[in-house]
C-alpha cells in the first residue's frame, strides 16, 4: 500500500527535519508561559471565584485562538511545498516512474500531514488544558470537540494548499491559502456583524465566504465547546450585542454544515489528485 | 495516473512487433503550449541492446524519455514499453530510471533512498538488504550507505540515481544523460556498467549529447534533431557503409573537377579532395578519371568518419 509509504516518508521528513522538535519545544515553551499566566489568575485582589472561572474560560479561547493560528499557518507552510518543491527539486522524478500512482504519492502526503496535524492539535491541546486546570481548576465543558474542531481546521487549510501545490510554486501556493484563511475569518465576522445588525446582504457575504473557506467556521465550532454552559447562558441573554463577538459562539455547528465540510475536504481531495495526475512533469 | 492510449493505429501484426521490443514509438508527439518538444518520432529499440538516443540539447530527448516512463502525456500518436502501453503500471516493476536533472531527499541515508525504491518497485522485503548492497557496490557507493544524500556531490548523487536505476534487475533501463556530473574514472564505470547490463540481457535507452559515449557502448542509435529522428540504424549505418576516400590531387582542370562528382559526395578543399559515399572498390576507376582529366595524384586515404562528423552532416542536412 504506497499510501502508507508516502505517510510514513512524510511524518519521518517532518521529523528528520527537526520540523517536529521546533514546535514541541516552542509549544512547551508557550504552554509553560501561559499555564504560569493562569495560574496567576486566582492571586489578584478581590477577584471572586466566579471571575477566575469567567476570566480562564474567555483566556482558553484566547489560547485556543492562538494554537489554532499556528496550526493553521504551519498546516500551509508544509503543504504549499508538499509536491510542488518535490516537482521543482526533481525528487518527483525520481519517485514517480516507479509503479506508484500519483493519486497514492498525493493522498500519502495528505494522511502524513493530517496524521502530524491531529498529533499537534492533541498533544499540545492535552498539555494546554493540562496546565490550565492545575493553574485555576477549570476545565472546558467539552475540550475533546474542541480541539477536534481546531485539528479539522487545520486540516482543511493543508487540504487546500495541498490542492494549490500540484499546481503552483510553493510561495504561491502558501500564500494564496493564507491570503484565503484570513479572507475567511473577516469573513466570519462579517457574518457576526451582519447578524447583529440583521443585514441579509452583509450574511449572505459571511455564509458564503464560510461555505468557500471553512476554517472560521469550524473555529466558531471550536469556541462553541470551550464556552462554559452558564456563561453561554448569560451571553445568548445579554441579545444580539454579543453575537458581534468574534471570540463567541452562540450554537453548536449545525449537521449540515459538518456534512458540508466533509464533503469540502473530498471535493478538493479529488480536484487535487485531478489536477496533478494532468501535470506534465 | 498516465493512461494507455486507446488510439490505437497498429495493427494486430505491427502491436504484436511492438509487443516483442523493449520500446516501440509511433508518431509520438508532444506539445507544450505553442512549443512543440517532440514530433512525430517513430523508433524501436530490441530486447537486450545498448540503444543511443543522440541529439544536440533541446531535440527533444528528455521530452521522449519522459512520456516512456510516463512522466507526461503524449499529445498525439503512441509508445509502448516492454510490450505494454506506457504507463502500465506493472510494467514500470521492469523498468529503471535514471531522471538527468533529479534529487533525492537529502535528508535521507543512500541506504534508505535504495530501501524506499526497493519499496516503491514492489520488490520483496527480503530481497532488500542484498539488492541495496548489490546496488551501493556497483556503483562504488559502499562506504557511503549510511551518510546522508545531502551532503553528496552531484557526481555522487548520480552514481546513486544510478544504482537506484539498477534495482530489481529490470528488462529496461533508462539513461538520460548519466554521465553529466561524473569524472572521467566515473564515466569509465558508467560504460562498463551498462556492458554488463547488456550481457545479461538487459535493454538500455541511453540518451546522451555526449557522442564518444554513444560510439563506445551503443549497438544502435537513433540521432534526433528537432523533436523527429533523422536518422537511426546501426553504428555502421549511421556512418554510412561506404565510408569516404581523401585524395590530395593537383593539375585538375575546373570541368575535371565537376565531372569527378558522379563518384560521390564531393568536398573540395583545394588540393584535398574528399568523398564521401564511395564504395571502396571504385577508388581505382576514380584515381583513372582523375589520371584521365590530367590531374596528378599524390595520396589516397580512406577516411574513417567520426560520429561526430557524421552527426553535425546529419544536422546540417537538416537545416538545408
Amino acid at each position: 500500500m504506497h499510501v502508507l509509504t508516502i505517510a510514513r516518508l512524510t511524518v519521518l521528513e517532518a521529523s528528520r527535519r527537526k520540523l517536529l522538535l521546533a514546535l514541541a519545544l516552542l509549544t512547551l515553551v508557550v504552554i509553560v508561559l501561559t499555564s504560569w499566566g493562569f495560574s496567576r489568575l486566582p492571586t489578584m485582589k478581590g477577584v471572586t471565584s466566579a471571575e477566575v472561572r469567567v476570566a480562564a474560560s474567555q483566556l482558553t479561547i484566547l489560547v485556543a485562538f492562538m494554537f489554532s493560528g499556528v496550526l493553521a499557518l504551519g498546516s500551509t507552510l508544509v503543504a504549499a511545498p508538499s509536491i510542488a518543491s518535490d516537482i521543482e527539486s526533481g525528487i518527483a522524478l525520481a519517485i514517480l516512474p516507479r509503479p506508484i500512482r500519483r493519486s497514492e504519492v498525493l493522498m500519502g502526503k495528505w494522511l502524513g500531514l493530517a496524521v502530524l496535524i491531529a498529533l499537534y492539535a492533541a498533544l499540545s491541546g492535552v498539555l494546554e488544558m493540562i496546565g490550565i486546570r492545575w493553574a485555576t481548576g477549570y476545565l472546558p465543558p467539552n475540550p475533546t470537540a474542541a480541539l477536534s474542531f481546531v485539528a479539522a481546521e487545520g486540516i482543511v487549510l493543508m487540504t487546500l494548499a495541498l490542492l494549490l501545490s500540484t499546481r503552483l510554486a510553493p510561495m504561491t501556493g502558501g500564500v494564496i491559502a493564507l491570503v484565503l484563511f484570513f479572507v475567511g475569518w473577516i469573513g466570519g465576522i462579517a457574518l457576526a456583524i451582519g447578524q447583529t445588525f440583521a443585514n441579509d446582504t452583509i450574511i449572505n457575504i459571511g455564509v458564503g465566504s464560510r461555505l468557500l473557506i471553512p476554517t472560521d467556521g469550524l473555529w466558531h465550532g471550536a469556541i462553541f465547546y470551550l464556552e462554559p454552559s452558564d456563561f453561554l447562558a448569560a451571553a445568548q441573554a445579554a441579545g444580539r450585542a454579543r453575537a458581534g463577538n468574534p471570540f463567541f459562539a452562540d450554537a453548536a455547528l449545525p449537521l449540515p454544515y459538518l456534512l458540508w465540510i466533509a464533503a469540502w475536504i473530498l471535493i478538493v481531495l479529488v480536484l487535487a489528485n485531478w489536477s496533478f495526475a494532468r501535470r506534465d512533469l | 495516473m498516465q493512461q494507455p492510449s486507446t488510439d490505437r493505429k497498429l495493427n494486430p501484426i505491427e502491436a504484436a512487433d511492438a509487443a516483442s521490443l523493449a520500446v516501440h514509438t509511433q508518431d509520438l508527439a508532444k506539445r507544450y503550449g505553442k512549443t512543440v518538444a517532440l514530433s512525430g518520432l517513430t523508433m524501436s529499440v530490441r530486447r537486450a541492446e545498448v540503444f543511443g538516443f543522440l541529439g544536440p540539447n533541446g531535440a527533444g530527448k528528455t521530452t521522449a524519455v519522459k512520456l516512456l516512463v510516463g512522466l507526461a502525456r503524449p499529445t498525439a500518436g503512441e509508445a509502448w514499453v516492454l510490450g505494454t502501453p506506457v504507463g502500465d503500471l506493472r510494467t514500470r516493476r521492469r523498468l529503471g530510471y535514471l531522471p538527468e536533472l533529479f534529487r533525492y531527499q537529502g535528508w535521507m541515508k543512500a541506504s534508505e533512498v535504495l530501501g524506499l525504491h526497493c519499496e516503491l518497485a514492489g520488490l520483496p522485503r527480503s530481497a532488500w538488504k542484498a539488492e541495496i548492497a548489490g546496488a551501493l557496490e556497483t556503483v562504488g557507493l559502499r562506504e557511503r550507505a549510511d551518510d546522508r544524500v545531502e551532503g553528496f556531490s552531484k557526481g555522487m548523487q548520480q552514481r546513486l540515481g544510478l544504482g537506484v536505476a539498477l534495482l530489481g534487475r529490470p528488462e529496461l533501463v533508462l539513461l538520460d544523460e548519466p554521465t553529466s556530473a561524473l569524472d572521467p574514472v566515473g564515466r569509465h564505470d558508467v560504460r562498463e556498467i551498462i556492458r554488463q547490463l547488456k550481457d545479461r540481457g538487459t535493454a538500455v535507452f541511453l540518451n546522451s549529447h555526449l557522442l564518444s559515449e554513444v560510439e563506445q557502448v551503443c549497438d544502435r542509435l537513433a540521432v534526433v534533431d528537432r523533436g523527429r529522428v533523422i536518422a537511426t540504424g546501426t553504428m555502421s549505418q549511421i556512418l554510412g557503409q561506404d565510408g569516404a576516400v581523401r585524395l590530395r590531387v593537383t593539375g585538375l582542370p575546373p570541368a575535371g573537377r565537376a565531372s569527378l562528382r558522379a563518384f560521390g559526395n564531393l568536398e573540395d578543399e583545394g588540393e584535398w579532395l574528399t568523398f564521401r559515399g564511395l564504395s571502396p572498390d571504385r577508388v581505382p576507376e576514380l584515381v583513372s578519371e582523375i589520371v584521365n582529366q590530367g590531374g596528378r595524384v599524390y595520396a589516397v586515404e580512406p577516411r574513417h568518419e567520426t560520429l561526430e562528423d557524421r552527426f553535425l552532416q546529419l544536422l546540417k542536412e537538416q537545416d538545408v
